[in-house]
């Protein structure tokens, strides 16, 4: 049931479960969730707030702390289970496989350490360089993001940049030790709109010549339709649609992405209104029976509330989990 | 650089001149020192030619101008029990009083600092809630009862450690120093342990709350993320931006106990200036008492000038102006 068809994924998960035990009830943050990426591709991890998407990122890179917990499921990195491996191993794979960027670049910095030190911080516990040469890389690393006078800006610290700069910061220390995945939790979410097109550009750039993969966690799906290969949609912590990003942007198959993609402001389309997907995301410590989206679905009907609907194959590249889905043509 | 040192030099000043104001009037308000000075069959005329010598006749405008220019001048007057210089008694003692304290700071950071960053860590460990409740014992035992059991527990019952005194010291620079011999390092535990617990205890909630706090931020998830052991995520970058609070609490009770170890020093004999302050009130020793007051000023501010100068190197957003 897999969309993409790499025979040797870089990145494997299955049926990850990821729940937070909380006072008023057990959160299933993620709930079977299921992907793979290759290695040099980008995929786009799309859905609203509170759909778990930046639970999964924190699951693969094991930093999931009480009261939450993975209690199911496989990481294969390289067919290398991650959630039974012990925190030693855990280590290694932090930045030196997969590397994270934050959303917000103004607190994903320690302010009272200059940006040269905490991007030596990741040469040092990943390579073996002498201090010359991780300095040499730093300064490397930091222009090829894009700031200049990099060997003086080493030396300052993370107050003295701008948002937009921090964040090139951010994606020069996850880069630094050449990660084979990198992370991307809503890179852009807080800055500027001039600047996040700068930065996505900067990613895509810099993915691209170092050959590494991406998961791209986003809310905005106009975003990920420009840099991803394929994309996965989650909603209440389940995989709700996934395939390549051209099938998925033009012809969705679940309603749910449907209505994403309607809420896109777009100036080539005639709406008068911008489309909205009527309702809120249902609490999610006590889901319906069913179909999690049900309530808020055009086209749900009895079963909906019967039974779960399962990924299962749609037309082009897509999988959905609906009973209804959508044919290509057809408007929600 | 040099303008905030000169800013920081007038306030400082300006803050001893005030506290001066206040150590002059509460002099004149506790009592006549005469009657210390005059033998007690004294006739009036002996006693009015006393007055007259210690200058007590004059207006008091008078009297605490030729008290600010001998303070000014370095001249605090003679005890009138000693027959000394004050400033010479009050400077013998000092340094017993500050290194039994120093040994106490030192040993109430060692324990304070990585249990508290441990209980910050772990908020819902067993292990923390049983170190906060120690901490909590630590603020609220009265430091007479905690001398007193540690010299019956330690001193009497099974005698490893002398109940009292300093023990042997040996000089350095003109000064005699308990923490150059090996008894005096055997004299100064215990004394230094009660004067320790409080200020233990404190800075361990202060950790605590700072390292929960910090636990929180983002930065820390990404020095995870980055691959950073516990132990760095812990002490290099969560420390660090915990400290401002503990420095702060750390500077204010570092000149508490230098100013008042008096309890401590009086239950182990220890001979610091908090027992010649007190033996000074009793004989209403005021020469002895002023030098004591304008000293424990002049230690707060210098202390809270250099809590300040730390502020800075630990975080760069905070400048000198």
């Amino acid at each position: 049931m897999m969309t993409n068809d790499t025979q040797n994924p870089l990145l494997a998960v299955r049926d990850l479960r990821t729940y937070f035990h909380t006072f008023s009830g057990t959160v299933k943050a993620v709930n079977g969730v299921s992907f793979e990426i290759g290695e040099g591709e980008v995929m786009g991890l799309v859905g609203e707030s509170g759909g778990g998407k930046s639970v999964v990122g924190f699951s693969v890179l094991g930093l999931i702390d009480e009261p939450g917990k993975i209690e199911g499921g496989e990481i294969l990195l390289d067919g290398q289970d991650l959630v039974t491996a012990g925190e030693d191993r855990l280590r290694e794979v932090r930045g030196r496989e997969i590397s994270m960027v934050f959303q917000d670049p103004m607190t994903s910095l320690n302010p009272l350490h200059t940006v040269g030190r905490q991007m030596d911080e990741v040469l040092r516990l990943h390579t073996k360089l002498d201090a010359d040469a991780r300095h040499q890389a730093c300064v490397e690393m930091l222009e090829s993001v894009g700031i200049s006078q990099a060997a003086e800006r080493l030396k300052a610290f993370p107050h003295q940049f701008s948002g937009g700069m921090r964040q090139r910061v951010v994606i020069a220390i996850a880069l630094l030790a050449r990660p084979r995945l990198i992370i991307a939790d809503e890179p852009t979410t807080a800055l500027d709109v001039t600047i996040q097109s700068q930065i996505l550009k900067l990613m895509r750039q810099q993915i691209a010549d170092k050959g590494a993969s991406m998961i791209l966690i986003t809310h905005d799906l106009a975003v990920v339709s420009e840099m991803a290969d394929h994309i996965t949609v989650l909603y209440c912590g389940n995989v709700v649609e996934r395939g390549k990003t051209r099938d998925l942007i033009e012809t969705p198959s679940h309603p749910y992405t449907r209505g994403l993609i309607d809420s896109i402001p777009d100036t080539a389309h005639r709406h008068d209104r911008l489309m909205q997907i009527p309702g809120s995301v249902p609490d999610i410590r006590n889901l319906p029976k069913g179909c999690n989206f049900r309530d808020r679905c055009p086209r749900a009907q009895a079963l909906c509330a019967q039974q779960e609907p399962v990924l299962t194959k749609q037309h082009a590249t897509l999988w959905a989990a609906c009973h209804y889905p959508l044919k290509p043509g057809e408007t929600a | 650089m040099f303008g905030y040192l000169l800013k920081r030099l007038i306030q400082m000043t300006l803050v001893l001149w005030v506290v001066s104001v206040i150590v002059f009037l509460m002099m004149s308000f506790t009592g006549d020192p005469v009657f210390m000075v005059v033998p007690i069959d004294a006739t009036d005329s002996e006693i009015a030619q006393a007055r007259r010598l210690l200058g007590l006749d004059q207006s008091p405008l008078v009297q605490y101008w030729r008290f600010l220019t001998s303070l000014v001048q370095g001249d605090f007057g003679q005890s009138y029990v000693f027959r000394q210089p004050a400033m010479t008694l009050i400077l013998e003692r000092l340094p017993a009083t500050v290194e039994m304290v120093l040994v106490a700071m030192v040993m109430a950071v060692a324990v304070a600092i990585p249990l508290g960053v441990y209980a910050g860590a772990n908020p819902e460990g067993r292990l923390s809630r049983t170190i906060m409740a120690g901490s909590l014992l630590g603020i609220s035992l009265p430091g007479f009862w905690v001398g007193m059991v540690l010299i019956y527990l330690f001193a009497v019952h099974w005698g490893v450690f002398p109940s009292s005194g300093r023990g042997d010291t040996a000089e350095l620079f003109g000064l005699r120093i308990s923490l150059l011999t090996w008894d005096g390092w055997h004299h100064i535990i215990l004394p230094a342990v009660t004067l320790s617990l409080g200020t233990m205890a404190i800075l361990l909630r202060m950790t605590r709350a700072g390292m929960m706090e910090v636990g929180r931020q983002d930065f820390m998830k990404f020095a995870r993320a980055k691959g950073a052991t516990r132990h760095d995520v812990l002490y290099k970058h969560g420390l660090k931006n915990a400290l401002i609070p503990v420095v702060t609490i750390f500077g204010l009770q570092l000149g508490d106990l230098i100013a008042f170890a008096t309890i401590t020093e009086t239950i182990f004999s220890w001979p610091g200036m908090g027992k010649l302050l007190i033996d000074s009130i009793y004989r209403a020793d005021r020469p002895v008492i002023v030098v004591y007051l304008m000293l424990v000023a002049l230690i707060f501010v210098v202390i809270n000038f250099l809590v300040d100068l730390v502020y800075t190197l630990i975080d760069p957003r905070i400048s000198l102006k």
